[in-house]
């Protein structure tokens, strides 16, 4: 045995393939564009480890996955082993192994990666995951009632992670969510292609078996306030997870015509209220021949992908800045090109024309350079005197970016807010200058990732498990 | 699920729903709203409150059957449950003493006016209330409103009942009537509350009303219910629904009402072909 240990692995340099539907086929229909791994390619790929001794791929997970050891027992085919490793850390796995941006995180720091592709480890994860969704549930582990009480507001990645950790500790916890169901941007942001709704509903019934109990149609600050849920609610302590949902417009003329929307218009409107089966659903949605997608995020990169599947001929992301400095995840571009949005890059919109109806007609843009490096590091874009010129569209989805929704923060006495209105949170330990109340996800640190909230949650959980042991 | 404990037909297709939501009951205040969706299928629409009761946990809602999700809601019963029902939303309406202020209600706007009324009378205000309907049949709540309010004038624009004319003319006698109005308040179709603007500026007499945008989740998340305001857009679901009728740009507001009238079209021919109705009142149908 101690010989065949010392054995050397061949080294495979290339990640297992990830089976996807045909870029034009799945252009027009809103299942999932990746299919997934079968057993033998998860088996193969979770074979690829190196099982290296330093274990560097576990300093880039935000939730502090025990990567090595969930791989390891993949590639025994021992999935149930597996599932019960990515769980302990990861309350939601199908999720992170779809949404991920591994190639920032996990799979950024493996070794094998150094010379090779690194091992698909978001690919595997999100197997194993789909694995225990589809075979019945592992019971996890819940330790004694504690009997104390707290509530999370918003359930979306940092409110159900945060959740998920109390519950295993004992704590009761109570979810209040605003919308009539749980998952928050999952639900309402993240397109079906993307993240299927019934893969974060099942990740949130798991949540429900843990013993946390979710309120929907509860908008926090309006059917009670935050003091109120301390004061009268009886809990002990409250986590703020209510995220980046208040939409920036450009602040052009033109922007409120019709055939404007916001990102997040779009996107829950096709989502959450699933405007793609009107009229079987109830909740229409226009879109017209020629979108214009303003942004270079992945929320516009959905935008622009969704537009496509809701019928339009032409989807365009239009871009201040240059390919590279595209916000987006490669793969989200390399998704969007494949299926045929088009970029129109150096690209300022100054204004939304519209005709006798309201109706937008088209979008008067300005050509960019490239100029100096701004705040962010990034080359910032300068209008170029005179390149004005109407581009032909006649629907609009502006995606710059979100801020804190107010609804919270300014209903909550003695809570510290920043300029743009996000609470003001201790990072490491996700305290708030009001006792017993934390925050985490993007209502803190602005629009960012599922896993960034999903860290945050944790590390919540963990300050508001301590403050409750000595309270 | 949030159940119908009473129906009550105000007209043809007008109707009154008293839902059982004590959370919301708990917390409502004149001038707020509640999103509604009746199943799993259904749309998000915005209805303001009509009336509240703490003890019982009820909120009152008067709506008018137009489309496809109101005509499907007219046909629920008592004791049917509506699957979300979320609130209240919206600012509360701004309740002080004024003095004299005129309450306006046009069609079913008599029904989210009557609580703003009723608030503003209990602050210590001489509440002149003026409402009015297309004929008399549509006209309801004169008894509730006359309760309300210090005095109460009737309209119906085709003279089936009381006075014939439009709401506005009989504004107009009260301002000039009374000449001391600090505050009008104005509720009904956009149209109506257009032209009580266009009437009050005119006496330069500070007129609030309520806008009922189209809107998604009510809190500030979508922006589909965004109005100009005085050249700032605004958000009906949270910086609103009530706002300076004088800043509002109803032109943009009446557009943007209209953005899904096809859609509304094919939704409403699809439901009235499959005649569906479903109740558990054993009405048949026909209610």
């Amino acid at each position: 045995m101690a010989e065949a240990k010392k054995e050397k692995k061949p080294i495979i340099s290339e990640k297992n393939p990830m089976p996807a539907q045909d870029p034009i086929e799945r252009a027009k229909n809103f299942h999932e564009v990746s299919l997934g791994y079968s057993q033998e390619a998860v088996v193969a790929e979770a074979n690829r480890c190196l099982m290296c001794k330093n274990e560097p791929c576990r300093q880039g997970c935000p939730v502090e996955v025990d990567i090595p050891a969930f791989i390891k027992l993949a590639a025994n085919r021992d999935f149930a082993g597996s599932a019960r490793k990515l769980k302990e850390k990861n309350a939601l796995p199908g999720v992170c192994g779809r949404v991920c941006p591994q190639e920032n995180q996990c799979e950024k720091y493996c070794t094998l990666g150094k010379k090779h592709q690194p091992v698909g480890i978001g690919r595997i994860e999100r197997f194993i995951a789909d694995w225990e969704l589809n075979g019945g549930i592992q019971t996890q582990h819940v330790a004694p009632a504690t009997g104390k009480k707290v509530a999370v507001v918003g359930s979306g990645p940092a409110g159900l992670t945060c959740a998920a950790d109390l519950a295993k500790q004992g704590h009761k916890v109570t979810i209040f969510e605003a919308l009539h169901v749980a998952g928050g941007v999952l639900m309402y942001g993240i397109p079906e292609f993307r993240l299927p709704k019934a893969v974060v509903q099942a990740e949130v019934e798991n949540l429900k078996k843990l013993g946390v109990e979710i309120q929907v149609n509860a908008v926090v600050g309006k059917f009670a306030t935050v003091d109120e849920l301390i004061e009268e609610g009886g809990y002990d302590a409250v986590f703020i997870g209510t995220g980046a949902g208040l939409p920036y417009f450009m602040q052009i003329p033109g922007e409120n015509a019709c055939g404007v929307y916001s990102a997040n218009e779009f996107l829950t409107r096709t989502n959450l209220m699933k405007a793609y089966k009107f009229p079987e659903c109830d909740t229409p949605i226009r879109v017209g021949c020629k979108v214009a997608v303003l942004g270079g995020g992945n929320v516009a990169m959905d935008s622009a992908r969704t537009a496509l599947r809701l019928g339009a001929q032409e989807s365009w992301i239009v871009y201040r800045r240059s390919k590279v400095e595209l916000p987006a995840r490669h793969e989200e571009v390399e998704h969007a090109e494949e299926e045929g949005v088009k970029f129109a890059f150096l690209t300022f919109p100054t204004r939304i024309i519209y005709d006798d109806n309201y109706w937008v007609t088209g979008m008067e843009c300005i050509r960019c350079e490239l100029g100096e490096p701004d705040a962010s590091g990034r080359r910032s874009p300068v209008p170029i005197k005179g390149s004005e010129y109407i581009m032909d569209v006649d629907t609009v989805v502006v995606a710059i970016g979100q801020g804190p929704n107010p609804l919270v923060p300014r209903t909550t006495k003695g809570l510290e807010l920043n300029r743009k209105g996000n609470i003001i949170a201790n990072l490491e330990t996700g305290a708030t200058s009001k006792p017993g109340v934390y925050a985490g996800g993007d209502v803190v640190t602005g629009a960012a990732t599922v896993i960034l909230a999903m860290g945050a949650g944790r590390t919540a959980a963990k300050s508001i498990h301590a403050y409750l042991s000595e309270k | 699920m949030y159940k119908i404990l009473k129906k009550e037909v105000l007209a043809p297709t007008l109707n009154l729903f008293e839902i059982q939501a004590p959370l919301v009951a708990k917390k409502a205040k004149a001038g707020q709203f509640v999103i509604l969706r009746i199943h799993e299928e259904g749309e998000r629409i915005p209805l303001t409150i009509a009336d509240f009761d703490q003890v019982k946990g009820t909120i009152t809602c008067v709506f008018q059957e137009v489309g496809k999700t109101t005509k499907e809601l007219g046909a629920l019963c008592q004791g049917d449950c509506i699957k979300d029902f979320v609130g209240p939303l919206g600012v509360p309406s701004h309740i002080e003493k004024y003095g004299r202020i005129a309450c306006v209600g046009g069609g079913v706007g008599v029904a989210p006016v009557h609580p703003i009324a009723r608030a503003l009378k209990e602050a210590g205000n001489q509440v002149t209330g003026i409402i009015g309907a297309r004929t008399k049949e549509l006209l309801f709540w004169e008894d509730k409103m006359r309760a309300a309010c210090s005095e109460l004038r009737v309209a119906t624009d085709d003279g089936s009942y009381a006075r014939q004319g439009f709401v506005t003319d009989l504004l107009k006698e009260a301002i000039e009537e009374k000449g001391d109005i600090a505050l009008c308040v104005a509720i009904g179709p956009l149209p109506m509350m257009r032209a009580v603007c266009n009437l009050t500026r005119q006496y330069n007499l500070k007129t609030i009303v309520s806008l009922n945008s189209i809107m998604v989740d009510g809190t500030g998340m979508c922006g589909c219910c965004r109005v100009t305001v005085g050249g700032e857009t605004k958000f009906a679901c949270v910086d609103g629904p009530e706002f300076d009728g004088h800043q509002v740009d109803f032109a943009e507001m009446a557009r943007r009402s209209v953005i899904y009238k096809p859609q509304e079209q094919i939704a409403l021919e699809r439901y009235n072909n499959q005649g569906a109705h479903k109740c558990s009142c054993g009405c048949g149908g026909d209610r």
